[in-house]
């Protein structure tokens, strides 16, 4: 694994505790569009990519790609064998997991980079499977070991790691760069990216200003964080006394926090470096927010948004080391046709609904049964040496 | 009168062999599916444990079936499990279920009253006879753990896990047809012996995980995810803390002849748990002290929302897996769970287990070199 030089010059990625604060904010300041347009990739990502990363250089150049589809958005990154993030595609899944992976290969071959040398691909996420069957992976990995895989890249001698991303948050401790304890939220999502985003459109306040906004507050409210529903009527009934916006705002971060840090974080020993990451690592309010309750400097990476599309591509390039072989199946698979289908078994009253996942009406893989009876392996593609779009 | 009873794992086939030796006439609820948790947390109070609400809806889908009369066991101390039979019987009479509910507490209640049910339930019958019955139940809780136990072995080490699956489906079925004593010792060596040839891949030193929680959790697969299963497609070689006849040898036999047969596991929870918080909460203390002393690789603890006992054990076991450095996953099921976030946390504690090996192992060569 490369621990340094990680990143091109330009996008303000350079490892060290100091230099990743300002680095992440001038990140997020920049790129507003991350989490506003949705569905677009990020129009400065060319102008980045003009300095360090033509594609046209890197076609000689291995690269990995790296696939995460999570609940609210999926992420493509394209790394080289050096750890650099040569091309990066935030898009929100809306439902449509297929498409939005097929969206986001086309927008890296808009780019210029389906003449590059994929040597590997690797998936993670609630959408892992799928996504791995699509885009023809050669390793399918949970999203914690991805992340908490992402994170030693980025901080070598990182010992927690808090994940907050659309509808889970975890955190992952790390001790002398092995993953030794993690826990995700169970039974209650409130302080997901998706709350913060329903709260942020309720009060009528771009997503991508609400962090921000909590930092011009003096004297945060304290809001009830237990329960989503409880902190919304909270907030209301703040609103409605007359507190200002900014302080509530601030006073509903801490809020989650806190929910974060006595549900998720219950029983953890939280040690620096501390890297937060995930769509919500984004809101400096929160960032600020986890650095009052817990005391320390909390880095957030830049990337943190694509950070398990990153450990995707790391692992991918583990998988294939070795053999030099990928099961990747091009840039065509932008355009290929895929078809689910589903129907309700009736073997027995579980009523399991079995999903068949084609490609140009041939069956590529069918699951959803709680026995296994419809499973299908997905058969073993031919294995292609160097495949390349 | 035809008899029913709650469904535990595979406890069906004992308890349906001992209550037919004894001339009842007996409805096994079908096994447990969705449609029986759907009927169970439609009736059943929201805040109530998992296990309540699937007894209920193997009680509804019985009744469907022509049952009239439940066996229930009852319970003391702090566990809610004490009182779910009175509490069901309340659902199901509101609900206009004719059904009779016969309580069996354990024997630390009153032997008479136990007796008086017993007496009520087996009719004319002798002592001897209900004797006899209960040896031959007894073959076949043996039996069953035995299979279960070869599938726990056998899974990592299989092609497909399906494989394993078929084979544990098959033993289990001769178990239950076998009629005497003799035949369900065949069933059990042909039963072990057929899931065992499953293994066809030699594993030199798979990873060890010992799964620790409340009974009912533990023991059916439905309440768990199907747990073990997951476990062993992983390649991870799973040890479970209880068994029903080691339930059944420790805390019906031996307790009732005050003789504890925990003594190792209440010994080994004594530093962080010295006494008992209801339910299994001081056992699944004490097992995840002696699986870390036996060298197992991580410990799973698996209990149904709102579980007190388990929720004292849950605080515990950090302070356990820092004295031990053994790694700990607590994973909380009900009918809320999701089979997709239950395989991802398998799977990322699979991961963290496996790096935590090489990275012991790598240790080890570094500090051999470092003497040299």
């Amino acid at each position: 694994m490369v621990r340094e030089g990680g990143f091109p010059p330009g996008t303000g990625a350079m490892l060290g505790r100091t230099a990743l604060i300002p680095s992440s904010l001038s990140h997020y300041v920049k790129r507003p569009e991350r989490r506003s347009k949705p569905g677009s990739v990020h129009k400065d990502d060319k102008e980045k990519n003009s300095r360090d990363n033509e594609p046209g250089d890197a076609a000689m150049r291995k690269l990995y790609l790296g696939v995460d589809v999570g609940s609210v958005s999926t992420n493509l990154v394209l790394m080289d064998g050096s750890g650099t993030v040569v091309a990066d595609v935030y898009l929100l899944t809306r439902g449509r997991p297929i498409q939005a992976i097929q969206e986001g290969i086309r927008l890296l071959a808009a780019q210029g980079w389906d003449d590059a040398q994929v040597a590997g691909a690797g998936t993670t996420g609630s959408g892992r499977l799928l996504a791995g069957v699509i885009v023809g992976a050669d390793v399918i990995k949970n999203e914690i070991t991805a992340h908490a895989v992402a994170a030693l890249e980025m901080v070598p001698d990182v010992r927690t790691v808090l994940e907050i991303g659309g509808q889970d948050s975890k955190i992952i401790i790390i001790r002398d760069g092995v993953v030794v304890d993690f826990a995700m939220n169970t039974v209650c999502a409130a302080g997901t990216g998706s709350f913060l985003d329903r709260q942020a459109a309720r009060l009528n306040i771009p997503i991508e200003e609400f962090g921000a906004l909590a930092l011009k507050s003096n004297s945060p409210v304290r809001i009830a964080g237990r329960c989503a529903v409880f902190a919304e009527s909270d907030m209301i009934h703040k609103q409605q006394v007359g507190y200002p916006v900014e302080d509530i705002v601030r006073g509903l971060c801490e809020a989650l926090v806190r929910n974060y840090l006595n549900n998720v974080a219950k029983g953890k020993e939280i040690l620096p470096p501390v890297v937060f990451q995930g769509g919500v690592a984004c809101n400096v309010g929160m960032k600020r927010a986890f650095e009052e309750a817990l005391g320390v400097e909390v880095m957030v990476p830049p990337y943190a948004t694509v950070m398990g599309a990153i450990g995707a591509a790391i692992l991918a390039k583990e998988a294939t080391g070795a053999t030099g072989r990928t099961r990747f199946r091009g840039f065509q698979v932008a355009s290929v046709r895929y078809d689910t289908e589903s129907f309700e078994c009736e073997h027995c009253p579980n009523g399991c609904e079995i999903v068949c996942i084609k490609m140009e009406g041939q069956l590529l893989a069918r699951w959803g049964s709680r026995c296994g009876r419809w499973d299908t392996v997905p058969e073993e593609q031919p294995v292609r040496r160097e495949a390349s779009g | 009168m035809k008899v029913t009873f709650p469904h535990m794992g595979y406890l069906w086939i004992p308890v349906s062999a001992l209550l037919r030796k004894l001339g009842l006439d007996v409805v096994v609820p079908p096994p447990i599916t969705r449609r029986t948790l759907s009927l169970g947390v439609q009736h059943a109070p929201e805040f109530a444990c998992f296990p309540l609400k699937l007894n209920l809806g193997n009680f509804m889908e019985a009744y469907e079936r022509g049952a009239d009369t439940i066996i229930m066991a009852g319970g003391v101390g702090p566990c809610r499990f004490g009182y779910y039979a009175q509490v069901q019987q309340e659902i199901l009479w509101d609900l206009g279920y004719k059904m009779k509910m016969v309580v069996l507490e354990p024997p630390k209640g009153h032997w008479w009253g136990l007796w008086k049910r017993i007496r009520w339930l087996i009719g004319e019958r002798s002592v001897r006879d209900l004797w006899r019955a209960l040896g031959f139940a007894w073959h076949k809780f043996v039996a069953l753990d035995a299979i279960e136990r070869a599938a726990c072995w056998a899974r990592p080490r299989a092609a497909a896990p399906r494989d394993v699956r078929r084979a544990v489906e098959t033993a289990v079925r001769w178990v239950h047809e076998a009629e005497t004593a003799d035949q369900v010792r065949e069933a059990r060596e042909e039963g072990v012996s057929l899931v065992r040839s499953h293994a066809v891949r030699s594993l030199r030193d798979p990873l060890k995980v010992g799964i620790v929680g409340e009974i009912y959790t533990l023991l059916e697969p439905f309440a768990n995810y199907r747990l073990e299963e997951k476990l062993g497609a992983l390649g991870v070689e799973v040890d479970r803390s209880l068994y029903l006849s080691d339930w059944i040898r420790a805390h019906v036999v031996l307790d009732a002849l005050r003789v504890s047969g925990e003594h190792e596991v209440k010994q080994a929870a004594q530093p962080y748990a010295p006494h008992f918080v209801g339910g299994h909460g001081q056992d699944t203390v004490g097992r995840t002290v002696l699986y870390a002393r036996h060298g197992f690789d991580g410990v799973i603890q698996v209990m149904p929302f709102t579980c007190m006992p388990e929720i004292v054990a849950q605080s515990i076991l950090p302070r356990v897996a820092h004295d031990y450095g053994i790694a700990v996953l607590t994973l909380i099921v009900d009918e809320h769970s999701a089979d997709a976030g239950i395989q991802t946390r398998l799977e990322a504690f699979v991961d963290l287990l496996r790096r935590r090996r090489s990275k012991k192992k790598h240790d080890a060569v570094a500090r051999a070199q470092a003497g040299k």
